[in-house]
């Protein structure tokens, strides 16, 4: 059976797509070197429309309405502009209310882009541009460590890896936040209230790596301008031992946290880039892998949730399960020397 | 492919669902259809794959090995038709649940007429309903056309004028969707379903023809006031979501292409085999279909010449699990569970599944808890489906379940339940059936695959439904009562056709069993007392043949609507003693 591949690696290839959400310009070269803040594609966005029904306002027929209207498709109009005169003595002038951008003329109408705002998109993680998406936006290739997360926020920065993390499953507190930690990405590894999140926006911290998050934070998380990536997932989950090995190891190093929201069609995944020097081009990360003895796995349910292992041996037909459940099922030494059956849908491979 | 295969013999069936896909054979085993055996791989919409054929060919080649039978070429396509040698299959069938709920607008002339009906037509498929627009709506045509850039719909529904009515109004709701579609990048724009006034097809085509993706019509949905006629456009909505996929999921169009163009969505698929079956077997009661699964629930009713098909996705069990918060609480859900369960631990555990959907409960916890949401999320999606089903059906109750004879149940929560007792007791306090009626298992989800087949091979669904391949959990007896716990409620013989006899007396809050093996048959004679209604009228009682299943004949004596202890300890307990009684463990 195919198994899904969870990325904790200590030094591979990364390609990453970039691109705009709508179309526009890529400003970036092939070849590029880019840090992690550069604009690789800019465009622009239009979040209001005005729509002037010169027709309905004049009282008058579209087709009589068509030929009063003076503006044309694109033009570029200041709040306030004349766009259509009646006719007659006291002829009622049609003026646009805000400044903005002409779309659409027809029938009698004028359709306009107002409040257009500029979007900028940023190279995400360090590196070189392999290829370029016209009009979408770019590929970038780095080298180095790779930590995917579960949960994301939304957001994205670099900085100095600090490790406050003393044990997997140590709860961060405000307390631990202070000023020595500006512009540095944290390490923790549970946060239980909202004052946490607060303080390292006060920071203001360019980052936060944790195990876990209660539920009733994520709201909170979402509204933070900082990335918050979450390795595990939600409740009091200590951090998975090969994330937090990697992590702890690579304290004090640039790394960017890409918080992004999970998409399970596109692939996207909040994660953890650790830029590493390398002299020649690591091996890519594997995306799938068959289950197999000797596989690293980690438990996505109880029992031992979160908790690592490696496959003994994927048992042969249906296995009954503690909840009465028969699946296909794995024997898994977990890192505690432990060992327990699971079934293989509740398994991922780390790697 | 075969273009036709109403005279092929064996037939493959592929349900490419959110969480796995199945292939199923049916072929001919002494003159009548039956179902050989299913294959099951984890589906492959989602990354890394990208590609939903990848999980076909992966069940396909499982099923092969079920059947030691060559099904796959070299190339991994599906070999048609059977060959010489005994390899392949004569024809192919493909339903379709995978994918992200289609993004989607409804607008209406009227908000309680045909926006209600574009909405109900919207609800038969998975769909998601961002925004609606109906003569109602105080926005401005230009707020209207910020929100349609803002959802950027993949599809807009569109009903109302009676048909030669007047069409100025339909015109001006269609000016911000022409709008909005001409701001939008060509490869953005949505599908759209003009579902309204036949007589204003020139003038649609005219204002959003060239604007849409692509512009379909179907019949008006609401051809007047008092009329509603929304199966024609199921039909062809059906057929525009496979489409949308097409361009969602790569390996969509070549699955559809395998099918020879006959994909169908499993829900519509779902409420076809529902309907099939409410006119071949024309039982005055209503026919009932269950089905939950990782990309939405699904209620199928079909009542003689009418029915209703309710697709919500709001209370599926897999991505959108953390959405069911929106519709009720952790207290309510945890009322049902058997194990004593802090708020936090479900709460944590609503999260945590929703990042995989396809995991399973390995622990006893888990199953409690995952049992406990199956159940809340069905009574909901029984509560919103209701309010949509026929007027004038037969009911004990207007407030309670409609009778059904029979309901089927199938989808992966129940195939969770390691016992039909579990699955059984799950059925009951999730969709609360009243009087007395069969309960069948669908384990092996073939009533999709069977309302596909269908439409090819109209022989094939019949044979398979009469030949066992579902399971029959048994007759349930569900009396309508409010009582105190303990009064003895009802009173049952049932006699065996080998002349043996068996009886009951039926206390309120209990639930018991007679033996009834599956396929024997037994008359169940039922005397109520004062105030209770099996059906038969309150306070009367009845005779009625009745057909056996694994678990007999059950007296669900909990009363309709079933009101559990509020004390915690007592109503676990409870719990605790009704699955014991069916078995559930």
């Amino acid at each position: 059976m195919q198994a899904p591949v969870h990325h904790i690696i200590g030094l591979t290839t990364i390609v990453r797509e970039r691109v705009l959400p709508i179309s526009g310009n890529v400003t970036a070269r092939i070849q590029q070197k880019v840090t992690p803040n550069d604009v690789v594609a800019e465009t622009k966005w239009a979040r209001e429309h005005v729509l002037l029904d010169v027709a309905r306002l004049l009282n008058i027929s579209p087709n009589a309405a068509e030929r009063l209207v003076k503006c044309q498709v694109n033009d570029e109009l200041s709040a306030n502009t004349e766009i259509a005169k009646g006719r007659g003595m006291f002829a009622k002038s049609i003026r646009v209310p805000r400044a903005g951008r002409v779309v659409a003329v027809g029938g009698g109408q004028v359709l306009m882009e107002v409040g257009e705002t500029k979007i900028e998109l940023r190279a995400g993680i360090p590196g070189s541009v392999i290829q370029i998406l016209p009009n979408k936006g770019v590929v970038i290739q780095t080298a180095g460590g790779l930590v995917q997360g579960v949960w994301g926020n939304g957001r994205i920065d670099s900085g100095i890896l600090a490790n406050l993390a003393d044990a997997p499953d140590a709860v961060l507190t405000p307390n631990r936040l202070d000023v020595s930690l500006r512009g540095s990405v944290i390490l923790a590894g549970l946060v239980k209230d909202a004052d946490t999140l607060d303080a390292a926006a006060e920071l203001p911290a360019r980052g936060l790596i944790i195990a876990s998050i209660y539920p009733s934070l994520l709201t909170k998380a979402r509204e933070m301008r900082y990335p918050i990536l979450v390795t595990d997932g939600f409740g009091s989950l200590p951090m998975n031992s090969a994330a937090y090995k990697l992590l702890t190891t690579n304290a004090k190093r640039e790394v960017t946290v890409n918080a992004e929201f999970y998409d399970r069609y596109t692939g996207a995944r909040p994660e953890v880039i650790i830029p590493l020097p390398t002299s020649s081009e690591p091996p890519s990360p594997r995306e799938v892998a068959e289950f197999a003895p000797g596989l690293q796995v980690r438990m996505r349910r109880p029992p031992s949730m979160g908790m690592v292992g490696s496959i003994v041996s994927v048992i042969s037909g249906l296995t009954t399960l503690p909840s009465g459940l028969r699946a296909q099922s794995a024997e898994v030494k977990l890192e505690n020397g432990e060992t327990v059956i699971a079934p293989l849908v509740n398994l991922e491979v780390v790697g | 492919m075969p273009s036709s295969i109403i005279t092929s013999n064996s037939l493959l069936a592929i349900d490419v669902g959110a969480a796995n896909t199945r292939a199923v054979l049916f072929d001919v085993i002494e003159g009548e259809y039956r179902f050989i055996a299913s294959g099951i791989a984890p589906s492959t919409a989602e990354a890394p794959f990208k590609d939903v054929s990848e999980g076909a060919r992966n069940a396909v080649a499982n099923l092969q090995k079920i059947l030691g039978k060559t099904l796959l070429d070299s190339s991994r396509n599906i070999i048609t038709p059977t060959q010489s040698n005994g390899s392949g299959v004569d024809a192919l069938v493909i339903t379709l649940s995978a994918g992200p709920t289609v993004k989607t607008v409804v607008v209406g002339l009227l908000k309680d007429v045909s926006l209600d009906s574009a909405r109900r037509l919207t609800e038969t498929s998975y769909t998601r309903i961002m925004d609606s627009m109906s003569l109602s709506d105080q926005r401005k045509p230009d707020q209207q056309i910020d929100s349609l850039m803002r959802v950027r719909p993949e599809l807009v529904v569109i009903a109302g004028g009676t048909d030669g009515g007047a069409s100025r109004s339909i015109q001006k709701l269609l000016e911000p969707i022409g709008l909005a579609s001409f701001l939008m990048p060509e490869e953005k724009r949505p599908t759209v379903l003009f579902a309204g006034n036949e007589k204003m097809e020139e003038e649609v085509k005219t204002l959003v023809g060239s604007l849409s993706t692509s512009l379909h019509f179907s019949p008006n949905i609401r051809p007047s006031l008092e009329t509603e006629d929304i199966d024609p456009a199921e039909r062809e909505l059906a057929r525009m979501i496979i489409n949308i996929r097409k361009r969602q999921i790569k390996g969509v169009d070549l699955l559809d292409l395998w099918s020879g163009g006959h994909m169908l969505p499993t829900a519509y698929s779902t409420g076809r085999m529902v309907r099939f079956l409410s006119k071949v077997y024309g039982s005055p009661k209503g026919i009932l279909s269950v089905d939950m699964g990782a990309s939405a629930t699904v209620i199928a009713a079909a009542f003689r010449n009418k029915s209703t098909l309710k697709v919500l996705p709001q209370f599926s069990l897999g991505q959108n699990l953390v959405g069911l918060l929106n519709y009720t609480t952790l207290d309510n859900i945890l009322q049902w569970s058997s194990l004593d369960i802090s708020s936090g631990v479900l709460l944590d555990y609503l999260h945590q599944k929703s990042l995989y959907p396809a995991t399973i409960a390995a622990t006893q916890e888990d199953l409690a808890i995952s049992q406990a949401i199956a159940r809340e999320a069905l009574y909901l999606a029984m509560q919103t489906a209701r309010k949509d089903f026929p007027q004038n059906i037969t009911n004990i109750k207007s407030n309670l379940t409609p009778l059904f004879e029979p309901i089927l149940a199938g989808g992966g929560a129940l195939s969770d339940a390691s016992r039909p007792g579990q699955s059984l007791l799950l059925l009951l306090d999730g969709i609360q059936p009243v009087g007395i009626t069969t309960i069948i298992l669908d384990q092996n989800n073939l009533l999709p695959l069977l309302g596909v087949a269908a439409s090819q091979n109209n022989i094939l669904p019949v044979q398979v439904l009469e030949s066992g391949a579902f399971l029959s959990v048994g007759t349930v007896v569900s009396p309508v009562v409010s009582a105190r716990y303990g009064t003895s409620i009802l009173k049952a013989k049932l006699s065996y056709e080998n002349g043996a006899e068996a009886n009951i007396d039926l206390k309120f809050g209990s639930i018991e069993t007679l033996p009834l093996a599956n396929g024997e048959t037994g008359k169940l004679t039922i005397q109520v007392s004062r105030g209770v209604d099996v059906g038969f009228g309150t306070g009367r009682g009845g005779t009625i043949t009745v057909s056996g299943g694994a678990l007999g004949v059950v007296f669900d004596g909990r009363g309709r609507p079933l009101n559990l202890p509020t004390d915690p300890v007592r109503r676990r307990e409870l719990i605790k003693k009704w699955n014991w009684t069916l078995g559930g463990g």
